[in-house]
This record gives C-alpha cells, sequence and structure tokens, in this order.
C-alpha cells in the first residue's frame, strides 16, 4: 500500500476499495516503523490525520466527489502555519508555538480532503542546502543514511522516499524544493513565483519564496499542484491568472512524445562544477529526449554566472528584515527577561539563543549588504544583475521551450562535509538560483544513479509556463522510470 | 585582503539584535570573509544602466474593496506571547526609571 502513487491511492479511496484511514495508517505504522532513523518528521499529528481520514472517508460515503486526491496522505514542510499544530521552521525561537491560523495552501489541502499526517524537518527558517541546519537536528537520506536529503526541505523529500508519505509540501527560494528532490531521488517543482500562495508561509526572502509539491512521480506532482496553485487574495504577490493545465502537460508527456518540443542547454553551465558521474546522467538524459522527438539546442545565459552572489546578496538582504519580527514579543521564545535587562537586551539574547549559526551568518550578511555605503555596490548591483538575469531567461526562451541542466553539481554527500565551510554548501544550489532570480517554474525528476546515489535532471519554464516543465518532466520519467531506495 | 574584519561583524551584530558570543565573532568573521570574497565578483558585471529588479511578478500595487470582515479574536493573538498582562502583551521596561 505504503509504495503506491497519489493518484493510484485516490482512486482506490474514491472508489471505496480501501478507506482513508486504511491508508493513513498505514502510513503512520511506516513513519513508526522507519522514522527513528530517517527523522523526516518533526511532528507527527496521529490523532488529527486519522480523524481527518475518517472525515474524508464519511463524506465519501455520502457521495461527494472530493477530487483525486481526496483521502490521500500528505507531509508539510514545518514553514507552513497550520493551525493549533506546532509550527518551528525548524528553529528553537518558534519552538512550542501553535499557529492560531492556517496557510492558504493549508486550507487548499484540506478542502481537496488530503490528510495532513505531520511537519516535515528543513534548514532553520528553509536556509541551507542539507537539511543539517535543523534546530532538531539533521534528517537522514533513506538512500545512505551517513548522507543528507538535501535542504532545505530534506524532510518533505526524505519522507517521500522512505515511503512514509505519498506527497508533501516544499518551499523553493533557492532550490530547497528541487535539491532535496534531486538527491533523494523523487520528483519537486517549483511553481511560478505567485503561483502558489504565501499567505501563511514563514517569510524567508519574500521576492523569491515560492510553495510546490514533491512526489514519487511526476503525475502525483502535478496533481499535488493543481490542488494548491492560484491566485489568492490575501498575498499581494500572488498571480490573478489562470492556472496552467499541468495534470494534462505530465500526462501528454508520460506518451514519451516531444515532437515540436525545442529543449535548450545553457552554454554557461556545460559541466563546470558538476561531478562527472552527475554530468554523465543528464547528458545521457538530453539524448534520450532527443530520441523521443525533442529539438535540442545550446543557448547562452551570460549572466547566469552571477547568479550565485546576486542571491547570496538578495535572500540575506530580505531574510534580515522579515527576522527582525522575531523578538520575543509576540510569539516564540524570550530569553533574559528577568528584570534586569532592557527590551532591547532581551531582544538581543532572545535572538542570540534562539537562531542559529546559518541563520545569524545570513542575518549579518544581510545587514551588511543594506547598510549604507555597501548598499549600491551589493544589495542595489545584485538587483540590477537580477534583471540581466531575467533578460537572459526571457531572451532563451523566445528560441526554446525549456531550459535543461542537472539540478544540483553534486550527489547527496555526507553529513558533516561542508557545514564548517558555509560556501561549499551554497554551491549546492549553482544551478537552481537563476530560476528564483527570474521567478519562472522548475522541476526536478530523477534521471539515473550515479555511484549508486540519485541524480536529478532540472526542467525550467517560462513565468506561468508550468505546464511545459510538467510534459518534459513526464517524457524523462517514461525512460529512466521511478528510482526505488534499498530496503531501510 | 580582508573583506570584513572582526570588528566590523561585531557591530553588525549590534545592529541585528544579536548578542553573539566571542566564540562565535571568532567563526564568524572567518567565514563571512570567505562567503563576501567570493560574492563581491557581483562588481564585474556592467549594470550602471540597468534597472534593479525587486520582484519577478510585474505588479505596481494591489488593490481590494475596503470590506469589514472578522480578524483574529485578542485570545487567539495573544496564546502563542511569551509573557501576556491585561490582554496585552508585556515587554521588558523600554524607558530608564530616574
Amino acid at each position: 500500500m505504503i509504495k503506491k502513487t497519489a493518484a493510484e491511492l485516490g482512486a482506490l479511496i474514491a472508489s471505496r476499495e480501501v478507506s482513508s484511514e486504511e491508508v493513513t495508517r498505514a502510513h503512520l505504522d511506516r513513519i513508526a516503523e522507519v522514522d527513528g532513523k530517517v527523522r523526516a518528521f518533526l511532528h507527527v499529528d496521529e490523532a488529527g490525520a486519522l480523524a481527518a481520514a475518517r472525515a474524508v472517508d464519511e463524506r465519501i460515503k455520502n457521495g461527494e466527489n472530493l477530487g483525486p486526491l481526496a483521502g490521500v496522505p500528505i507531509a508539510v514542510k514545518d514553514v507552513l502555519a497550520t493551525e493549533g499544530v506546532p509550527t518551528t521552521a525548524g528553529s528553537k525561537i518558534l519552538e512550542g508555538w501553535k499557529p492560531p491560523y492556517d496557510a492558504t495552501l493549508v486550507q487548499r489541502l484540506r478542502a481537496a480532503g488530503t490528510v495532513m499526517l505531520g511537519k516535515t524537518n528543513m534548514d532553520e527558517f528553509a536556509m541551507g542546502s542539507s537539511t543539517e541546519y535543523s534546530a532538531y537536528g539533521p534528517t537522514y537520506n533513506p538512500w545512505d543514511l551517513s548522507r543528507i536529503p538535501g535542504g532545505s526541505g530534506g524532510g518533505s523529500a526524505a519522507a517521500l522516499a522512505a515511503y512514509e508519505a505519498p506527497l508533501s509540501i516544499g518551499t523553493d527560494t533557492g532550490g530547497s524544493i528541487r535539491q532535496p528532490g534531486a538527491v533523494t531521488g523523487t520528483v519537486g517543482a517549483k511553481p511560478t513565483y505567485g503561483g502558489t500562495s504565501r499567505y501563511g508561509l514563514i517569510a524567508f526572502s519574500s521576492s523569491l519564496d515560492t510553495p510546490g509539491p514533491c512526489a514519487r512521480t511526476v503525475e502525483d506532482t502535478a496533481l499535488l499542484h493543481a490542488v494548491i496553485a492560484g491566485h489568492d487574495p490575501r498575498d499581494s504577490t500572488s498571480i490573478d491568472a489562470p492556472v496552467p493545465d499541468v495534470v494534462a502537460a505530465a500526462r501528454l508527456g508520460a506518451t514519451g512524445d516531444l515532437t515540436g518540443v525545442k529543449v535548450g542547454l545553457v552554454r554557461e553551465f556545460s559541466g563546470e562544477g558538476a561531478e562527472p558521474g552527475v554530468m554523465a546522467s543528464f547528458r545521457e538524459t538530453v539524448d534520450a529526449l532527443a530520441k523521443l522527438g525533442a529539438e535540442v539546442v545550446e543557448v547562452s545565459c551570460p549572466h547566469f554566472l552571477y547568479a550565485l552572489p546576486a542571491y547570496y546578496l538578495i535572500a540575506p538582504s530580505e531574510c534580515s528584515s522579515n527576522l527582525a519580527r522575531f523578538d520575543g514579543v509576540r510569539f516564540g521564545l524570550r530569553a533574559g527577561d528577568d528584570g534586569n535587562h532592557s527590551l532591547e537586551e532581551v531582544m538581543s539574547l532572545t535572538r542570540e539563543q534562539g537562531f542559529g549559526p546559518e541563520v545569524k551568518r545570513r542575518i549579518i550578511i544581510g545587514t551588511y549588504a543594506l547598510s549604507s555605503g555597501y548598499y549600491d555596490a551589493y544589495y542595489g548591483q545584485a538587483q540590477k544583475v537580477r534583471t540581466l538575469i531575467t533578460r537572459d531567461f526571457t531572451a532563451a526562451f523566445e528560441q526554446v521551450d525549456v531550459l535543461v541542466s542537472p539540478t544540483t553539481p553534486f550527489v547527496a554527500f555526507e553529513l558533516g562535509s561542508r557545514t564548517s565551510d558555509p560556501y561549499q554548501m551554497y554551491l549546492a544550489d549553482l544551478f537552481t538560483i537563476p530560476t528564483n532570480l527570474y521567478g519562472g517554474p522548475a522541476i526536478s525528476v530523477p534521471s539515473g544513479l550515479s555511484e549508486g546515489l540519485p541524480v536529478g535532471f532540472q526542467i525550467m519554464a517560462g513565468t506561468l509556463r508550468d505546464d511545459k516543465m510538467y510534459r518534459v518532466a513526464a517524457a524523462v520519467e517514461s525512460v529512466v522510470g521511478t528510482l526505488t531506495p534499498p530496503a531501510l | 585582503m580582508t573583506a570584513i574584519s572582526r570588528e566590523e561583524v561585531a557591530h553588525l551584530a549590534r545592529l541585528s539584535r544579536l548578542a553573539v558570543t566571542e566564540q562565535e565573532l571568532d567563526m564568524f568573521a572567518g567565514q563571512l570573509d570567505v562567503i563576501l570574497q567570493s560574492i563581491a565578483r557581483i562588481g564585474e558585471v556592467a549594470a550602471a544602466d540597468i534597472p534593479p529588479t525587486s520582484h519577478s511578478v510585474p505588479l505596481v500595487n494591489v488593490l481590494r474593496e475596503d470590506v469589514p470582515a472578522p480578524c483574529l479574536p485578542r485570545e487567539k493573538a495573544l496564546a502563542g506571547a511569551p509573557d501576556v498582562a491585561e490582554e496585552r502583551f508585556r515587554v521588558p521596561r523600554i524607558l530608564d526609571e530616574e
């Protein structure tokens, strides 16, 4: 049961061959069995999940049609507010906090009848590429428990690979959905920025943060995308336009016919910085796409080489501003309030105790980049480079339907191997970051193995053309298939 | 040449309301220097005449009708606070007493 796709489970539940309660229980049992090793979850809401499952079963019994994912269990990254269910963003500063409302995305998951199993582990405030910066300890990659599951959404990806959940939600600011998907052999999509609501998402970098769907198959990812996407008046950057038909596109791609599709290879990403095994898997997949009828051409995006520095100025700048709200007054931790410290001292002590080292580093970098004297040279310059990267994308999509690259330069690395050198960690996002700066959609789909570990293939598309990336992703999947990790 | 000194990191931490320890200052100063030297190459790009992008969605302003709607009840808004007094957020003293 736990190895079935969400689409299969949804169909079985809708036809009442199995109940949502049975499916939910099977996944809760699996979590109890393996999560001591994987540690994908920060909180498992067993009672809430079973109650939600029973409610869905009741509604289906009464003849209600709740859609294709009704009754299917899902894991949600711990950065989305869930009413009454602990939400920490992986930080000590929010330990024990229970949000007073649901994020729009969570409301939509509930309305579609999905059953939330719990909240998944992540790098603190979604800053990191390995989940090692979670204040609650790392998540372990189900493919090899000595290796990282990617980050920041390592918990959401590991839960899928460990068959603890068939669906999960991630958020992608610089690659936090796609890179964990790549290193765990699962699928993760970053929708067009503004295509999914940020209401109730704990902010890291507001101009980049994009929640999105994760699953083990492209079709499941598309089905979840369709549930969560669409305009939300509560998010002022939400796009008021129809959601592209990503499910139809995924099904079209699954036929394995890419006739008429133009695929672009980014010249600037032609191998530098990526492991040989990753590049070999990438080239094989590109050849496979050509055999399916796609026309493959090379395009130049000269400013992509500056995406990493631009990102590591823009994201910390926004983070230093967003995280000012954690001041020990309205929610979360308060430290040093013993009558001998001023408000300002209490704030400083609270933030010192509540934030981990990566969050502090980024707050300091952001404060630096925004300070007078440096603003024009750093933050201002980064915003101009963002314009140039956007122009590169726009020009590329005049020539091709999608751009492709490896998702991340290396397969899952050993825990602890990059934490002492933060810049080495940042390089994990080399290929995923340009899309975030541009705002378009991108997806990671497995392209095979290198040294026995999963490799991800990234497909990037133009703004609001999420359907195009799903078509190509499904075509990749039709050749590669889904990857099965060794038994835990 | 270093991009950032230990003293500058200490100053930035103060501005950011982070009571960092001496040990953290030692660690951060070295790490931030590596990071800032790497990202400083952003300056190589000739972008003087390029308009900045703050946001990928081409929206200038978003307006809605001013319709009254229920807001978060007080007890819910206060439920997650570290300290509450008289139905308000309690904070430490702000002004020095005489």
